[in-house]
């Protein structure tokens, strides 16, 4: 009874790697079996080969995009902390300003790029900046939401006590936005990821994007496969660091009832 | 003797989309200091807008709310509450909750920093007061219901309030534990000696805790009768099983009845 619990969940904890590596065979097996042309699709043993024959270029650009994101979300973090406060805290700044947070939202940030392009030229700038533009979003709403959802009665403890808003503000609504503000930076760090590399793909000369397009145009193949590789690495790699971030940080709310997936 | 509460002829209306709705119609209520207090009445008849009036949450349309021979005219600064709800913030253990509005309260706010070794002293003597001892490093997610609804009363109790507010506060829990905290809030006031109102729509709960039981007519509503409880102090549960206390239970039973009718 108790080996065969052990195992179930041994096979729970291996089955991430398990579904990966049969994805990469099943892959493999279809290019093999079908004969596929390396030009439409390589097969994941020459994407593999080619990462490690231009190890020393992927690495380069994986390097600038990582740096790029990490900027622009840098900075989407502390503006959305910041227009999220100020927006739960007063109902009026709130109507006021989320139609045009809306609106700016529905904007594909691709439009943007060449915007970007004309007020900074070429290079990281845009990218830092269209990573900013596509990621602060959901912090703002959901620091937001965090506040706006405080509990009525605990309101009314507090301001029978002389409470002023203030004091609601830092004892109550601050601490309680916290699973909610984490909750969002694992969405928020993907999305500043995809803005980096779009930015990058139009108008840089250097990061993943870059190397792809040059790549794509030089038809290497491979390459854009191995670029499109390292892309998902880095994916995986940061919302699982953010993931991580957020069950530190907010034990609590795990443990009790009041979660912000609820 | 002056009261130390007073109502005197409030109307509260309440502007809503849909039209404005009478909560409160003329309600003149006087509560001695001391004096533990209860109001009862049919749902939705606005008892718990009587609680708001009273701590100068809400200001009333037509009338005067005095405490302690002072006009209330803003949120009162020194009352205790405690709701159905026991909204404890999960982030905290059980001793920074209970001591959650020495934080805000005037004068302890400035000397939090400097006594706070006193003031947990304070709140752990409470805690053990409501048979909690032991739990203060404790979460709230690790208590029962009843548990935390003990916490709740802590809180509201450790600024030491002239004045008492409950809002249903044992209107959740099993018939068990229900009648457990009647007797901890019992014993605790009689220890301390604070003002009680108690709202709650329990009349046996109305009838075991308080000097007077006041019954509040549908909405709008008003007060239309006061019932002295004469029933000898200390009193223990087993008194809620005699003639007198049935007595009065089916009274207050049958003026509700009649309210409700009418």
């Amino acid at each position: 009874m108790n080996k065969s619990a052990d195992r179930s969940e041994m096979l729970e904890r291996l089955s991430p790697l398990l579904f990966t590596a049969g994805m990469f065979l099943l892959w493999e097996a279809v290019c093999r079996l079908f004969k596929v042309d390396p030009f439409i699709l390589p097969a994941p043993s020459e994407v593999f080969a080619a990462m490690v024959q231009y190890w020393r270029p992927v690495l380069r650009h994986s390097y600038v995009t990582l740096w790029t994101t990490m900027a622009g979300f840098a900075i989407a973090v502390a503006f959305g902390i910041v227009l999220g406060l100020i927006v739960g805290w007063s109902r009026v700044i709130y109507r006021g300003l989320y139609p045009v947070m809306v609106g700016f939202n529905s904007v594909p940030k691709v439009a943007v790029v060449p915007v970007l392009v004309i007020w900074f030229g070429i290079g990281e700038v845009p990218a830092i900046l269209t990573a900013f533009l596509i990621s602060f979003f959901p912090i703002v709403v959901n620091v937001a939401t965090g506040l706006a959802t405080m509990e009525p009665e605990l309101e009314d403890v507090l301001r029978a006590l002389g409470a002023r808003k203030m004091d609601i503000m830092l004892k109550v609504g601050i601490p309680r936005t916290q699973p909610y503000l984490f909750a969002s930076l694992k969405v928020a760090i993907t999305l500043a990821f995809v803005g980096a590399v779009v930015s990058e793909t139009i108008a840089a000369n250097a990061g993943l994007g870059f190397l792809m397009t040059q790549a794509g145009s030089n038809f290497q193949m491979p390459l854009v496969f191995a670029g499109l590789m390292a892309l998902a690495i880095e994916g995986i790699a940061m919302y699982a660091l953010f993931a991580l971030i957020e069950k530190r940080m907010t034990r609590w709310a795990f443990r009790s009832s009041m979660s912000a997936a609820g | 003797m002056s009261a130390f509460v007073e109502i005197d002829g409030v109307s509260l209306t309440y502007r809503g989309a849909t039209g404005d709705v009478p909560a409160l119609a003329g309600t003149t209520l006087s509560v001695a200091r001391g004096e533990f207090a209860a109001v009862v009445g049919p749902s939705g008849c606005g008892k718990s807008t009587l609680m708001k009036l009273v701590t100068g949450l809400v200001p009333p349309t037509l009338g005067r709310v005095a405490l302690a021979g002072q006009a209330v005219d803003g949120p009162v600064k020194l009352a205790g509450m405690a709701f159905q709800n026991p909204s404890l913030l999960p982030w905290r253990n059980v001793r920074d909750n209970v001591l959650l509005p020495l934080e805000v309260v005037e004068p302890h706010r400035h000397r939090f920093r400097a006594e706070r070794r006193q003031y947990k002293a304070q709140a752990d003597e409470l805690l053990a007061t409501v048979g909690l001892a032991g739990f203060a490093e404790r979460f709230p997610w690790e208590l029962s219901g009843g548990m935390q609804q003990r916490v709740s009363l802590c809180r509201a109790l450790i600024h030491q309030p002239a004045l008492l507010m409950l809002d249903e506060p044992f209107a959740a829990l099993d018939a068990f534990t229900r009648e457990e905290l009647w007797c901890v809030l019992r014993d605790v006031w009689h220890k301390i000696g604070f003002t009680v109102i108690l709202v709650t729509h329990d009349l046996r709960e109305a009838t075991f805790l308080s000097d007077t039981v006041h019954v509040m007519s549908a909405r709008p509503g008003r007060i239309v009768t006061s019932r002295l409880v004469d029933l000898p102090r200390p009193r223990d549960l087993a008194i809620c099983y005699e003639p007198d206390f049935t007595a009065i239970v089916h009274e207050l039973r049958s003026r509700i009845a009649e309210v409700r009718q009418a």
